[in-house]
């Protein structure tokens, strides 16, 4: 089956569909190629039949092999295992494109960043601000990850508009991008009537790197090391979704006991960042004992990983072809005994934090985000859950996890409540997951394969804690990066907290905000 | 509160056994550390931390130095809320160009006397960010740094270890 099917369902909303090419390019992945201006139909199409979010769109500067730009939208195809990549040309001059936000709203943040990046222009979008070169520092005009970028920049300098509202009796509150506690860097404007919030513009950017443009031309090795810092705290789902991306291109087969590792410590990576978010949402509302005994378990579990694989945030353990830590029967019978010491005081915590009527008055129907908002949004990972929309990468794609009989979570109402739910429930079904995996581990086996290098392009992904964290990778014939696009759950997730906030205090904005918990860094890239 | 008096008598403290070698490692790190700050600061060390564009590890680092099982608090270490009240800036990351702004009018906002560390390699060098279009490089260009924890991201024994064996030598 080359896609056919994918194709005849897209005739049936658009008769007259005629792409360029379709190609099953994996196992898990259709490539379809149209014409410029078929390319936002086709798009609009598949979100509507899939249904999906956009979950990736970008560019990629080909100025130099074909003399265009190459755009390319990604949908995932939850029923079928698949991802569907959309896309087109765009001739090197004068390179513009008809929007796509305006039908579908999750494409918008996207269609700033090829903006910024590229200098291509989404004709009609209505916002085009930058969202990472700061006006402020960086001039209008130079676009790093086209291939002819100079260091050196010209031009001027200007200043962000930030959305006004106005009326009486309105104020607005700044705050960040240097916040109070411990926390990464973004600026938050609040505009208040009295005491609710009635708009919350984010303004983000703050931790950006170039991260994109440092991964072309690196060697696998060094981009494995570089994707362990894109968001500190996910380090295990950016290497896993990075190495198995560049595994699909090599064409190699990974150890089936390297993929039993990877899903143990992937579900490590979930529990320690899923207890450190309940203990926080409760330090949020004042609530200390509950933080205070959370992060005991955090911390064990840090302490859990470093004896297992040598890392506290489980770093050097992936590599391009299988892992390079194996969990032996000593390990394995002392990762069992601290699951079971770890579960017990989980159990004492929720008990604390059911039995406090203040608290679970303070989570309940704050910070209400909607599934039909979420939906518009294209929110993906954990929030979304929260809201009721079953999307789970674990869920619908096969590997370790399908035969675990993985049981996805769901809660309906949206709100803080709902969104500490699916994190306990998250936390146990993990425990659960990894026990199962445990009794996979009993004979020895290979860890890891050589992998070949060769030319081609993939789509990484894996389901990290905050949700699904993609890669897609294009290398060229000496095996070196040529285009690396990431994308973070929090880039499309960012959106989903500003709604969330409508109508709140501002004092309960740090409870909202904790519980998304997003990422600064892996949003900033 | 007869409810209250009841369930702690019957269950007694909640508390968690931890490895004994680890507590005798934080104990007596820790204590050094102590005695070093009572001896140049007075009683205590206060410490305003800037993420400057890091990827998230060294805070949750610094945080876990602040959790019950190392509680760095208890060796004088305080972090604050506000460059008002500190006397120390910490810097994390590799310094973005959006961040440079913030970074320095954190620094000026602080009274004097003032000093600088950095933690982890990305506020070192520029680290694995090194080179690129929007990092600015080493904090040390920017203003004068004292003391660097090295680490990727540093352990929160090492950022003990590591403080106390720096604030000898100064």
């Amino acid at each position: 089956m080359a896609g056919t099917e994918i194709v005849a369902r897209i005739k049936k909303v658009l008769p007259d569909f005629n792409p360029l090419s379709v190609l099953r390019v994996y196992g898990d992945e259709i490539s379809l190629k149209v014409r410029p201006q078929d390319f936002k139909d086709t798009c609009h199409a598949l979100h509507k039949i899939l249904p999906s979010p956009v979950m990736m769109l970008f560019a990629c500067d080909e100025r130099k092999t074909r003399e265009s730009f190459a755009i390319r939208c990604v949908f995932v195809d939850f029923k079928n295992s698949q991802w569907i990549i959309v896309s087109m040309d765009i001739p090197q001059e004068n390179p513009t494109f008809e929007t796509l936000a305006k039908s579908m709203h999750s494409a918008s943040l996207f269609e700033r960043e090829i903006r910024e990046m590229f200098g291509i222009e989404p004709k009609g979008n209505p916002d085009l601000r930058r969202l990472r070169l700061h006006d402020e520092v960086w001039p209008e005009g130079n676009y790093p990850l086209r291939k002819d970028f100079k260091i050196t920049q010209t031009g001027n300098l200007s200043n962000y508009k930030f959305a006004r509202v106005e009326g009486d009796g309105i104020f607005e509150v700044p705050v960040g991008p240097v916040h109070a506690g411990i926390i990464g860097p973004g600026h938050f404007r609040f505009s208040v009537a009295g005491e609710p919030i009635i708009n919350l513009e984010l303004r983000l950017g703050f931790t950006h790197r170039g991260v994109e443009k440092l991964f072309e031309s690196k060697i696998y090795s060094d981009a494995v090391a570089l994707s362990e810092c894109v968001s500190g705290d996910s380090s295990f789902a950016h290497t896993l979704s990075f190495v198995q991306a560049a595994e699909k291109i090599s064409g190699v087969t990974v150890p089936a006991r390297a993929i039993i590792l990877r899903a143990v410590f992937l579900e490590l990576e979930r529990m320690y960042n899923h207890i450190n978010d309940i203990g926080g949402i409760a330090l949020d509302v004042g609530f200390s004992f509950p933080h205070a005994y959370a992060s005991i378990i955090k911390e064990t579990i840090l302490l859990l990983n470093e004896n297992l694989s040598g890392s506290r945030y489980l770093r050097r353990v992936n590599l391009v072809g299988g892992v390079s830590q194996d969990i032996d029967e000593n390990k394995k019978q002392f990762l069992l005994k601290s699951l079971k010491a770890i579960k017990y005081d989980f159990n004492e915590l929720v008990k604390i934090l059911n039995s406090s009527v203040s608290f679970m008055d303070r989570v309940d129907t704050t910070g209400v985000l909607r599934r039909k908002t979420a939906e518009d949004l294209g929110v993906v990972g954990l929030v979304a859950r929260a809201s009721g929309i079953p999307t789970d990468l674990r869920g619908y794609f096969p590997g370790p996890y399908r035969n675990a009989k993985f049981k996805m979570i769901t809660q309906e109402s949206g709100d803080v409540l709902a969104r500490l739910r699916v994190r306990i429930s998250e936390f146990e079904e993990s425990i659960r997951l990894i026990e199962a995996f445990a009794e996979k581990l009993d004979k020895p086996g290979e860890l890891r394969v050589n992998m070949c290098i060769k030319e081609g392009s993939a789509l990484g992904y894996a389901e990290g804690w905050r949700g699904p964290v993609l890669y897609w990778l294009e290398t060229n014939s000496s095996g070196l990066i040529e285009r690396c696009k990431i994308v973070d759950p929090s880039f499309l997730n960012w959106q989903g907290l500003s709604f969330a906030v409508f109508g709140n205090i501002i004092p309960d904005f740090p409870l909202c905000n904790k519980s998304f918990d997003l990422s600064y860094s892996g949003n900033d890239l | 509160m007869i409810h209250i008096l009841k369930t702690r008598i019957l269950k007694g403290v909640v508390t968690r056994n931890i490895d004994p070698e680890l507590i005798s490692r934080i104990k007596s790190s820790g204590s050094e550390l102590k005695s070093t700050i009572s001896k140049k600061f007075g009683r205590s060390l206060h410490i305003r931390v800037v993420d400057s564009g890091s990827c998230g590890a060294c805070e949750s680092e610094i945080n876990a130095a602040n959790n019950p099982i190392y509680d760095l608090q208890r060796f004088g270490i305080n972090f604050v809320a506000s460059p008002r009240h500190a006397d120390c800036l910490l810097v994390i990351g590799p310094v973005s160009k959006n961040m440079l702004i913030a970074l320095k009018k954190t620094y000026e906002a602080m009274s004097e006397p003032k000093f600088v560390i950095t933690c982890g390699f990305c506020a070192l060098n520029g680290g694995l960010f090194k080179g690129s279009y929007y990092v600015e490089g080493a904090v040390n260009d920017i203003f004068p740094v004292t003391l660097h924890i090295p680490g990727c991201p540093p352990t929160p024994l090492q950022i003990i270890s590591s403080l106390t064996s720096l604030l000898q030598k100064t």
